[in-house]
């Protein structure tokens, strides 16, 4: 019999070198899938890994990438250190994405400089205000936020799909379900000629460095963590629960919002029925692969967002099945889950007799 | 599970053809090589919005591709990339493609457009072509086919053989193309049966079995005795073998998913197109046109009519099919009236080209109001 026993000590070491273990696994893993869809095991993973940053625009195309993922990422980690569980940072995208992006509509034909930062100002608000609802249903009713937040995700994609066949439509675009182009003014500065590495990329950055000073430096972010490990202890210093709650889900509503922002006035450009492939969702793993910790999370970010580039350039040079990159993915958090059970608890090898 | 699709036998048939055009070109080649140099291959790229699986409307495009790849044998090397979102990813995946020395590209989604004419702008040696969009350059063409023609023929079938008078009809997004396909196969139907209405259930998706077949079995529980779809995966013929009723197939010969529901299904045929494309590209003949080709040139085709069909509504069929060919019926001919029993189009007038591209309204025996 194979029994688990919880540990009475979690090894805090372990803690950091999980994903490292999980990442080296999950590449071990690949090798062997690899070779049992008989590809050259070598070629495989030049496609997958190298390939894809070995030139200047395919590293552009990762931080394009990697951004939203870590900008969303870090908010989220900030809520779920304080038992705030955002589920629906995708529906706060979405919303950023329709206030930033009916802005620009608005001032299609003046191309003042206010009209970016105006967007940018319009997609966070829009964020926070999709955010604040489960924040409100929760204070006020306990309703449970990871049911509400989701749900209000699919909300926003449907806002967004009846708003770009409808009122944001382009008047010329034979009724087809997108919006006109931005104009030059309302799409985001590129930091690297050629490329469409966008602001967004510093702006992700620059969030990295709020959040890991608002957690170790701040008494918000004392308390955010109190209130996740102990909440009891947290009620008794003092700290409001309700603020909390309210702060968790508004900055993750802002910071999605904005990337939801950036998305469609950077790489996209425009209004579509869908703008993201998920980073609302993805990010979650991203967040929970980078420990929690702010600078963990640029490097999952990185990876996950790897694993894309990889599947689509593993695509193109072997054929192999678009299907690669989710196994990838899979795997991924498959084994840092595994990872995770096995520092919190210890397999103990037990014979029936001895149970008897 | 999933049945083994008939069209496996055409694959079959593709790799040994394709075995065979090897061994043949290879024999050329050695007997051509003493004189002659032999070119690089013409590479020819595909981007695809679902997986390859599908058994629709990307199944189809990869089918074309394979059709290449057997009429040119090694002068051409084809690469694909499947499920690529239209959002961001795919510029970056059709510059990867552009950069990495493709001389062609097919980017088979509506919502390819204006990556695949950002990414031509900066590749103005490679040629692209864009399925179903209406931006061009001199380096994009686009290409369509004549769905509603096809559609104007099941209408036909439908409105012979409802008991009920009700068609559950599957909708992907509320687009000209998809409502343009809803309106014909009213038109039609209504000719033969002015009785028969259409339902029409949105969906949201190109391509997902679950949903699809949820919508085909709502359909079914409010009354339809027939289903049609405009999404790709075969799930709700399948919804409709299962609860007793028929239906059409979608963009490919879905018969084997539903041997006795299917009568009969439009087959989105590119494979002529796509050979005759890379061949102009290797001729150095490729110029940028618009393409919007119907059942006369063989774009849109049929599979073969299911055992539930009686021979009075075959015959039906094939008249409007022949009618569509010799020009003499159109699927938008007058009168036509939208859903307030308003005329729209009058007596012995034909729908213009530029209104069918834009067709943002239901016609009259659709049932409920178009999401705008």
């Amino acid at each position: 019999m194979i029994s688990l026993e919880p540990r009475a000590e979690p090894s805090k070491l372990m803690g950091y070198a999980a994903p490292v273990i999980a990442l080296v696994v999950t590449l071990l893993a690949g090798l062997v899938l690899f070779a049992l869809l008989k590809v050259p095991v070598g070629e495989a993973f030049y496609a997958f890994f190298i390939d894809p940053i070995s030139s200047v625009y395919g590293l552009s195309e990762l931080g394009v990438k990697a951004a939203p993922l870590i900008m969303i990422a870090v908010a989220l980690s900030i809520g779920y250190r304080a038992n705030v569980w955002n589920i629906g940072a995708e529906g706060q995208l979405i919303l950023g994405g329709i206030c930033g992006g009916a802005v620009a509509l608005y001032f299609y034909e003046v191309e003042g400089w206010f009209v970016l930062p105006l967007m940018i100002f319009a997609g966070i608000l829009g964020g926070m205000l999709w955010a604040a609802i489960p924040a409100l249903l929760k204070t006020r009713f306990n309703a449970n936020e990871i049911l509400t937040s989701l749900m209000l995700t699919y909300i926003a994609a449907l806002l967004l799909s009846m708003l770009v066949h409808g009122p944001l439509r382009d008047p010329d675009g034979f009724n087809f379900p997108e919006s006109r182009l931005f104009h030059a003014a309302a799409t985001l500065p590129i930091i690297l000629e050629g490329t469409r590495l966008h602001i967004g990329a510093l702006v992700a950055l620059l969030l990295v460095v709020v959040g890991w000073v608002l957690l170790s430096r701040t008494l918000l972010g004392f308390a955010l963590k109190v209130n996740g490990q102990a909440p009891r202890a947290g009620l008794y210093a003092g700290f409001t629960q309700n603020r909390l709650i309210w702060f968790s889900l508004l900055f993750c509503g802002a910071a999605a919002g904005c990337a939801g922002l950036f998305e469609v006035a950077g790489p996209i450009g425009q209004l579509l029925p869908t703008i993201s492939p998920g980073y609302g969702f993805t990010a979650i793993i991203v967040a929970f692969l980078g420990r929690l910790h702010p600078v963990g999370i640029v490097f999952a970010g990185l990876v996950m967002a790897l694993s894309y580039l990889g599947g689509e350039s593993a695509q193109i040079s072997l054929n192999l099945p678009v299907a690669v990159t989710g196994v990838f993915q899979g795997m991924l958090l498959f084994f840092l889950l595994a990872a995770d059970v096995l520092i919190n608890y210890r397999v103990v090898w037990r014979s029936k007799a001895v149970k008897a | 599970m999933f049945a083994l699709p008939k069209d496996s036998s055409k694959k079959v048939v593709f790799t040994k053809l394709r075995k065979l055009s090897a061994v043949v070109a290879a024999a050329v080649f050695t007997i051509g090589s003493m004189s002659v140099q032999a070119d690089d291959p013409v590479k020819v790229g595909f981007v695809y919005v679902g997986p390859v699986g599908d058994h629709g409307w990307t199944y189809r495009h990869d089918l074309g591709r394979q059709a290449i790849e057997a009429e040119f044998g090694d002068k051409v090397e084809t690469t694909f990339v499947e499920s690529v979102p239209e959002g961001a990813d795919a510029e970056r995946v059709i510059r990867k493609l552009a950069s990495d020395g493709h001389d062609l590209i097919f980017t088979t989604s509506f919502g390819y457009m204006n990556p695949t004419n950002k990414v031509a702008k900066a590749f103005p040696d490679v040629k692209f072509e864009h399925a179903t969009g209406y931006k061009r350059a001199d380096n994009v063409s686009t290409y369509s086919a004549r769905f509603y023609e096809g559609r104007a023929v099941l209408g036909t079938m439908a409105g012979m053989m409802t008991k009920s008078n009700i068609i559950g009809y599957i909708g992907s997004f509320p687009i000209p193309e998809v409502v343009r396909g809803i309106n014909a196969f009213t038109i039609a139907m209504r000719k033969v049966n002015p009785d028969a209405e259409v339902r029409v259930v949105w969906v949201n998706t190109w391509y997902d079995p679950g949903k699809e077949s949820d919508a085909a079995k709502t359909l079914i529980d409010q009354g339809a005795d027939i289903i049609t779809q405009h999404t790709d995966s075969p799930a709700p013929l399948q919804a409709a073998q299962e609860r007793g009723v028929i239906g059409f197939g979608q963009a490919s010969d879905m018969s084997a998913f539903a041997p006795e529901a299917q009568l009969t299904s439009i087959i989105d045929d590119w494979d002529q197109y796509y050979i005759d494309r890379t061949k102009a590209v290797m001729d150095g003949t490729w110029e940028s046109q618009d393409v919007w080709d119907g059942i006369d040139t063989g774009m849109v085709a049929f599979s073969d009519y299911g055992p539930a069909v009686p021979d009075d509504v075959k015959a039906a069929a094939d008249v409007i099919k022949e009618g569509i060919v010799d020009g003499s019926i159109h699927a938008f001919q007058g009168p036509i009236k939208n859903q307030a029993g308003e005329e729209v189009v009058a007596e012995g007038e034909v729908l213009s080209d530029e209104v069918l591209l834009g067709m943002d309204y239901y016609v009259e025996g659709v049932q409920g109001s178009l999401p705008k």
